[in-house]
């Protein structure tokens, strides 16, 4: 265990106080393709809410919902309201780009741009300041030492950001996207393709950061939903089908889906 | 068993003749390769002196080298690439990142590919009714934008071939930081594939400083140094077109010379751009 993660235990972060994100009536198409229907939720400002479900479900496309990813290929196309702060982000006038320096997102396969570990940070944080060389420098490295990776990497800034391994190039992405301050990060399967060390850290990340954001993760991983999250929703075939503390899906779920997608029977 | 027993040596047989006939292309290949090199060197080497790199080329019986047209190639291949390239590299990338499967960019596809294996005499052609007959006189610059109109279309498509192998993820992680499209492909798409492009310029270079028949038409070839783009200019393969006829021993050597540089300088292009791709195939 690095220091720079102090160990906290779960589940023991005050009340949610207000709702960051309001989905109401969401329904996603990819083409003809019916990805999600008639999704209402809501994100509370600094708690972590997962999203579990079989593979096809729609949890991942729900994340890209949030920062608008989708709008990247022609075809996909949301219906409905993505509330940010009251703000409707699937409105068509939206700067993206404003958006997504508020909704930062973490993707399963690490993805470091094919440049130095410092510039990696610096690029996006140029793309909204215009800092001096020193108070940038300070900006790579407290971004560093949030994703724990400051120790690993301080003395090799300037080797590629590919030269790290798998669970450091994820670090270094949570890292780029914690630079430019966002409000919510979504982390999209961030250990999935990572060893069970590198995802005990990205964890122990996530509790951390979850203290200054709002955080939304999809997973796989059951055991890590009820380890790091407030919150759970279970999605099935584009519905969300359960939504609640986590607490309550993994103890005592309403629904009969969920309990049987929880306790392995199918899924 | 007996079926088996029966199809296995027929198929080991197969396997012999296929591998023996793809052994036996590959050392045609070669040979014909060390063949050209081994040629071009016992001719051409021979008449490598400094006088080749000094002296302008010359009327027989006057000791003469080839400056002039090795200036002549370079500015042409210069202007080739500075119209070149910028167009080659713009249009790629139109294609790999904004056009895909638009009705505008399959035509522009189909057409690059078409530019892609004209005729180059046809392009000379082209460029001979364009900036020639026009203008009334045979000029360098008509050259190298002939040379032009053949090194773009392979820099189109290596431009968007290269940037097709940029995984989506990598678009879509720059993007998720709130990066203009504009600056995704500079900063990042660009850059992961940088050598893979480079490679594209290289081939092209190699392309057009090789080409022959397009500069007839265009730079018509000069007997001075020039490096006037206006007017008439000579280049590599020009004086090697004209010297290889030629009846006297001297130009025919100098001919030999001239076509050793260029193959060793168009080879050395080529292995450049092969190790580029090598290394970042291994990236």
């Amino acid at each position: 265990m690095t220091n720079e993660v102090s160990a906290q235990a779960p589940l023991q972060r005050a009340a949610p106080t207000a709702e960051k994100v309001v989905l109401r009536g969401l329904n996603f198409y990819y083409g003809k393709v019916h990805a999600l229907k008639d999704v209402d939720l809501s994100l509370y400002e600094g708690q972590v809410t997962a999203f579990i479900g079989p593979s096809g479900c729609g949890k991942s496309t729900l994340l890209r919902v949030l920062n608008r990813m989708y709008d990247l290929y022609p075809g996909q196309r949301a219906e409905g309201e993505v509330m940010l702060d009251g703000e409707n982000i699937l409105s068509p006038g939206l700067d993206l780009n404003l958006l997504r320096s508020r909704v930062g997102m973490v993707f399963q396969k690490p993805t470091p741009f094919p440049m130095t570990i410092y510039e990696n940070i610096a690029f996006g944080v140029r793309l909204y300041e215009k800092l001096p060389k020193s108070e940038l420098d300070a900006r790579v490295e407290s971004a560093l030492r949030r994703a724990a990776l400051w120790t690993e990497v301080k003395d090799k800034l300037n080797a590629s950001g590919l030269s790290l391994s798998g669970g450091q190039q994820q670090r270094l992405c949570i890292a780029r996207t914690v630079a430019i301050s966002p409000e919510v990060i979504l982390f999209d399967e961030p250990a999935s393709a990572l060893d069970p060390i590198s995802t005990a850290k990205i964890e122990e990340l996530i509790d951390e950061l979850v203290n200054d954001y709002t955080i939304a993760i999809v997973t796989h991983n059951m055991q890590q939903a009820s380890r790091t999250s407030d919150y759970t929703g279970f999605m099935y075939l584009g519905e969300l089908i359960e939504f609640d503390t986590t607490e309550k899906v993994f103890t005592t779920p309403s629904n009969k889906q969920t309990e049987q997608y929880i306790t392995g029977r199918f899924g | 068993m007996t079926a088996a027993a029966n199809l296995y040596p027929r198929r080991r047989a197969r396997n012999v003749i296929w591998t023996v006939l793809a052994y036996g292309a590959t050392a045609l290949g070669l040979a014909m390769l060390t063949i050209i090199l081994a040629t071009l060197l016992w001719n051409g080497f021979g008449g490598l002196s400094l006088d080749v790199f000094t002296k302008n080329t010359a009327p027989p019986g006057v000791v003469g080298g080839l400056l002039n047209s090795i200036v002549g190639s370079i500015i042409m291949t210069v202007i080739g690439l500075a119209i070149g390239a910028p167009l080659g590299i713009l249009a790629g990338t139109y294609l790999a990142e904004y056009g895909a499967n638009s009705r505008l960019a399959v035509v522009v596809r189909f057409i690059n590919d078409i530019l892609l294996s004209a005729p180059s005499i046809i392009v000379g052609l082209f460029i001979y009714q364009l900036l020639v007959v026009t203008v009334g006189h045979f000029s360098a610059l008509a050259g190298g934008v002939s040379l032009a109109v053949l090194g773009a279309p392979i820099m189109v498509r290596t431009t968007e071939d290269m940037l097709n192998l940029v995984p989506n993820s990598l678009r879509e992680a720059a993007s998720a930081l709130g990066m203009p499209r504009s600056l995704v492909i500079r900063n990042v798409a660009y850059r992961a594939v940088a050598s893979g492009i480079i490679t594209g310029i290289l081939l092209a270079i190699a392309r057009m400083t090789g080409e022959t028949a397009p500069l007839i038409f265009t730079a018509l070839g000069n007997s001075l140094f020039t490096v006037d783009p206006r007017g008439p200019m000579s280049a590599l393969p020009l004086i090697i077109y004209e010297f290889a006829r030629s009846p006297y021993a001297e130009q025919q050597r100098l001919a030999w010379t001239g076509a050793l540089i260029l193959t060793f300088a168009v080879l050395g292009l080529s292995i450049m751009a092969r190790v580029l791709s090598a290394s970042i195939k291994q990236k």
